[in-house]
């Protein structure tokens, strides 16, 4: 075993990208764990006296309107985010990412079928899909998993599906067929692992994009519902004070780049690390 | 050390002669995706006949070197003799039976297995070379315990001449040659008694090759394989083969012993490629191609004979009916109506083609 | 091997060294190469894969694709210019007018959205100054003259139309449009069957007479240069071993390792008796063999071939093998 893992520790050690992505995912999550923990303010209680205070020693990142400090509850809205963006994200990736391989694999009247889904279901653009979905069940947390799942996992499974074509042609995947292997084992032991890295990659991205999906779906008011602390939420609540009280908007969207940056940099670190040097 | 590699006793055959694995008047067709993709436009669907009425046998202990260039069929037949496309026409049998009739895929397996010509393509790239043998044996039952197993892996891998210390690794660490001993060590692992190589040693250097072929014959030697070996070069399966047939266009045109197609081939095509080698002796040259012309449109083909597009002896009779192919000598089959080609007289003008080499546009 | 320049030759190569920059470190994939092309002269560059030939001939038209070289070191002079001190406009008027080069995989080497008469017109127009008219004219000739049949009605089409020997004529046409005085043809056969191989090889030889032209021909198939080249220069390792006129080099071959290919051709051998491979692989040019560089493959190798650079000695005239026992072996 050794010889295999010798390599990815010499591919970690030399790949700056997945480093920082990865140390810029560890400051969140702990930041989301503790951070609360040393913030001596509640996030969803309200002072109207300390309302609208500019960033200082007692407040570093400000009050909100309702005088709310403006650190506590960016810090407590992280793993509402996380969370949520988890889900978002990797539910539609399994769901697609099988779809795909069986659809790719087995061809025929399934893979038909699935490809003209694929065409209507790409005829909207996908957010615009969700929000209807969640325009219409509601706003909740159950109702925006529901929706992504419905509605994402096409990209996952067209990916996939289109690198499943090369593979199941390879000379590899012909002779696992020839050694009297069954369809389930080629499928998973010997397509999967070759077809999925652009879906991983592909999903680092997507996390980017759900995120600001779900930050979206609570500016519009259709996603976490208040007081909850949500990043999209805080912008929406925060705009109408943007000239005076720039900080209730501002430190959320900081935060939203953060996470995209981060997950980039994952995704771009990721993309070198998975593929198999030729 | 074959330990590694089951050895079984042969099973019980109705008629001695019968050979190991047989092919009966193979037909296969493909179709031609027509139109740019538009699915409204129906037009005629194209067809390309890969494999035309073609028959082989392969005996016990024997090679047969398949040779032929684009278009033949060469890949195609090597497909269809282990089973990983069906025929259309005619049948593959083993020792006597229909090959498919009552066995599983991985009986199937332990009969015939294939080393094809890509040694980058032909490994996993994720897997570790411990895992793909492994593999093999776990789930051909082919021994009881994970160290069982280990061990046999290390046999294997030192059969086909690869340092044990080497089964960690992943296949890009690998150079062409070795990834094709691995190739080959996969192939064994199951105990297979027919082994199809197509083209194993083209994309291999030729010092590289040699020692591949080195290895196979050695094999085959000690392990009592039948053989298969397809490939364009006649160099090298002169040096392998016991019999070979010779494919033009879909079609057996010559099968002999090796060493008489070399010494008197019957064929035009065979003569023609033949003297196409080029030779290591630079005293012969010379300036006219051994053949002219083009290999017809395969979604069009030629009426009668598909080579007489090229042939310096065609007649008449050639276009009007297709050649069937016929003993010649003893051993000796060639797929030509002209008596005179086959023996090989001068030969009229080289025949150009008109028109006919052109690949149409869609 | 360094070739003394000789004023009439058309192509001489002095001392060539091509470095790639690695991130394990540096890369000297051709180590010194000099040879000599005259005029009208088929010219063999013969080597395995990773031997450097392809890179050599393509350091001479500085042509590198996506991998371009560190360093280019050492003295390249066509027809009396030294190509090093060429600027990029020279550059490009030198390409494709005066040398001209054709590659291996005809399939990917034709722009496939444009007409075939248009690809070959495209370099008369632009080197020789024709109007679109007689450069479509010249087109024309020039197919019927690579043989490719019904040049006239052929010429309108799209490269898919065509199949791989005719691409490679097509991709000689373009090359010859304008009657380079050198063609470079990298492996121009490697991907085509013998029989179109063996055509193919006749029309260069042929269109070698009829336009006066020189040929530098890179193949890893010796039976290939036995059959074309004049003379032939033996790389192996970034390094030229031997060189000399065809019938020299392979009639009589005098480094162990253009032997050792010979030895392990199936042609050169019986059967039923096993073949002759090379043992070993070829080396890592990122850390090359100390002294000669076959030396741990090779069946004469003495202790002095592990500690010297081996110069080429002179086994007869015109002929030339980098070997410290050429004498003794020979």
């Amino acid at each position: 075993m050794s010889a295999a893992w010798d390599e990815r520790w010499r591919r970690m050690a030399g790949n700056r990208n997945l480093q920082v992505g990865l140390a810029m995912l560890l400051a969140l999550l702990a930041a989301g764990a503790f951070g609360p923990a040393f913030v001596r303010w509640d996030p969803i209680e309200i002072d109207f006296a300390a309302a609208l205070q500019r960033p200082g020693a007692a407040h570093p990142f400000g009050t909100d309107e309702l005088g709310r400090d403006v650190l506590a509850r960016v810090l407590a809205a992280t793993f509402v985010d996380l969370q949520v963006v988890a889900v978002c994200v990797v539910l539609p990736f399994f769901i697609g990412s099988l779809i795909g391989l069986a659809s790719g694999y087995f061809g025929g009247w399934f893979d038909r079928a699935l490809m003209r889904l694929v065409d209507v279901l790409l005829a909207f653009p996908h957010y615009v899909l969700v929000i209807a979905i969640v325009g219409s069940l509601g706003p909740g947390i159950a109702n925006l998993y529901l929706a992504f799942a419905l509605v994402v996992w096409i990209s996952f499974a067209r990916i996939v599906r289109a690198e499943v074509l090369v593979a199941r042609r390879a000379e590899y995947a012909q002779a696992a067929r020839l050694l009297g292997y069954g369809h389930a084992r080629v499928m998973l032991r010997h397509i999967l692992p070759n077809v999925i890295t652009p879906s991983i990659i592909f999903m680092m991205s997507d996390v980017v994009l759900t995120i600001l999906a779900v930050t979206s779906l609570g500016f519009l008011g259709l996603g976490i519902q208040p007081p909850t602390p949500e990043w999209g939420l805080m912008i929406a609540e925060g705009r109408t004070f943007l000239q005076d009280a720039w900080w209730i908007s501002v430190f959320p969207g900081l935060a939203i780049v953060y996470v995209g940056i981060t997950f980039t940099l994952l995704g771009e670190g990721l993309d070198d690390f998975l593929r198999p040097k030729g | 050390m074959s330990a590694a590699v089951p050895t079984r006793a042969p099973e019980a055959i109705a008629d001695r002669g019968a050979p190991m694995l047989s092919a009966h008047g193979l037909g296969k067709r493909f179709e031609i995706a027509s139109g740019a993709g538009m699915p409204l436009r129906r037009g005629p669907r194209r067809h390309v006949q890969a494999l035309r009425d073609v028959s082989i046998e392969l005996h016990r202990g024997e090679t047969l070197g398949i040779v032929g260039e684009s278009g033949c069929g060469k890949s195609t037949l090597a497909r269809c003799l282990s089973g990983l496309d069906a025929p259309d026409a005619g049948e593959i049998r083993w020792q006597g039976r229909p090959m498919a009739a009552e066995s599983s895929a991985l009986e199937r397996a332990r009969r015939v297995q294939m080393v094809f010509q890509d040694p980058y393509a032909s490994l996993n790239p994720r897997m570790t070379l411990a895992q793909a043998l492994d593999e093999a044996l776990l789930v051909h039952g082919l021994a009881a315990t994970r160290a069982e197993r280990a061990e046999r892996v290390d046999e294997l891998l030192l059969t086909v001449g690869l340092a044990p210390r080497l089964k960690h690794l992943l296949p890009h660490a690998l150079s062409g040659g070795q990834r094709q001993r691995i190739s080959i060590a996969r192939a064994l692992a199951v105990g297979p008694q027919v082994l199809i190589a197509d083209e194993p040693v083209s994309a291999l250097d030729a010092s590289i090759q040699a020692q591949i072929i080195n290895l196979l014959e050695e094999l085959r030697e000690r392990l009592q394989i039948a053989f298969v070996f397809i490939s364009h070069d006649l160099n090298v399966v002169r040096h392998i083969s016991d019999r070979i047939a010779v494919m033009y266009f879909g079609q057996v045109v010559e099968s002999a012993d090796t060493d008489a197609l070399f010494a008197q081939p019957a064929h035009p095509y065979t003569r023609a490629l033949l003297a196409a080698i080029p030779q290591t002796d630079p005293a012969r040259r010379s300036l006219v191609p051994a053949l002219a012309g083009e290999l017809p449109d395969p979604t069009a083909p030629p009426r009668g004979c598909s080579f007489s597009t090229r042939c310096p002896w065609v007649v008449e009779a050639c276009r009007a009916q297709e050649p069937a192919l016929l003993g010649h000598a003893p051993r000796h089959a060639v797929r030509c109506s002209n008596a005179e080609a086959r023996v090989g007289g001068s030969p009229g003008p080289i025949a150009t083609s008109e028109g006919e080499d052109r690949v149409p546009t869609r | 091997m360094n070739v003394a320049a000789d004023r009439s030759s058309l192509l001489e190569v002095e001392d060539l060294r091509v470095r790639f920059a690695r991130p394990g470190g540096d890369l000297v994939a051709v180590d010194g190469v000099g040879f000599r092309i005259e005029s009208g002269e088929v010219f063999g560059l013969v080597g395995e894969s990773g031997c450097g030939k392809t890179v050599t001939c393509r350091s001479l038209i500085r042509l590198f694709g996506g991998s371009a070289p560190s360093a280019i070191d050492g003295r390249v002079r066509f027809a009396g210019r030294d190509l090093g001190a060429l600027s990029a406009r020279e550059w490009s008027a030198l390409r494709g007018s005066e040398i001209s080069m054709i590659f291996q995989d005809p399939m990917t080497s034709l722009n496939p959205t444009m007409r075939v008469g248009a690809q070959i017109a495209e370099g008369l127009q632009r080197h020789r100054a024709l109007t679109a008219q007689q450069a479509r004219a010249a087109a024309i000739e020039m197919l019927g003259a690579v043989g490719v049949p019904a040049a006239e009605r052929r010429h309108h089409e799209y490269p898919h139309a065509f199949s791989g020997g005719m691409r490679q004529r097509v991709l000689i046409a373009i090359a010859l449009a304008c009657r380079p005085k050198l063609l470079i043809a990298d492996e121009p056969t490697t991907a085509l069957d013998v029989t179109v191989q063996d055509q193919i090889l006749k029309l260069i030889l042929k269109l070698r007479s009829d336009l006066g032209m020189s040929v530098l021909l890179v193949t890893h198939d010796i039976g290939v240069v036995a059959q074309t080249c004049d003379r032939v220069a033996v790389m192996y390792a970034g390094k030229i071993v031997e060189s000399g006129k065809t019938a020299q080099v392979v009639g009589r071959p005098a480094h162990p390792y253009t032997r050792a290919l010979l030895a392990a051709l199936p042609a050169h051998t019986r059967r039923g008796v096993k073949l002759r491979p090379i043992d070993g692989e070829p080396p890592n040019l990122a850390q090359p063999p100390a002294g000669c560089r076959f030396h741990p493959r090779c069946g004469f190798a003495v202790e002095a071939c592990r500690a010297i650079v081996p110069p080429p000695v002179e086994v007869e005239p015109g002929h030339r093998s980098a070997c410290l026992r050429t004498q003794e072996i020979g």
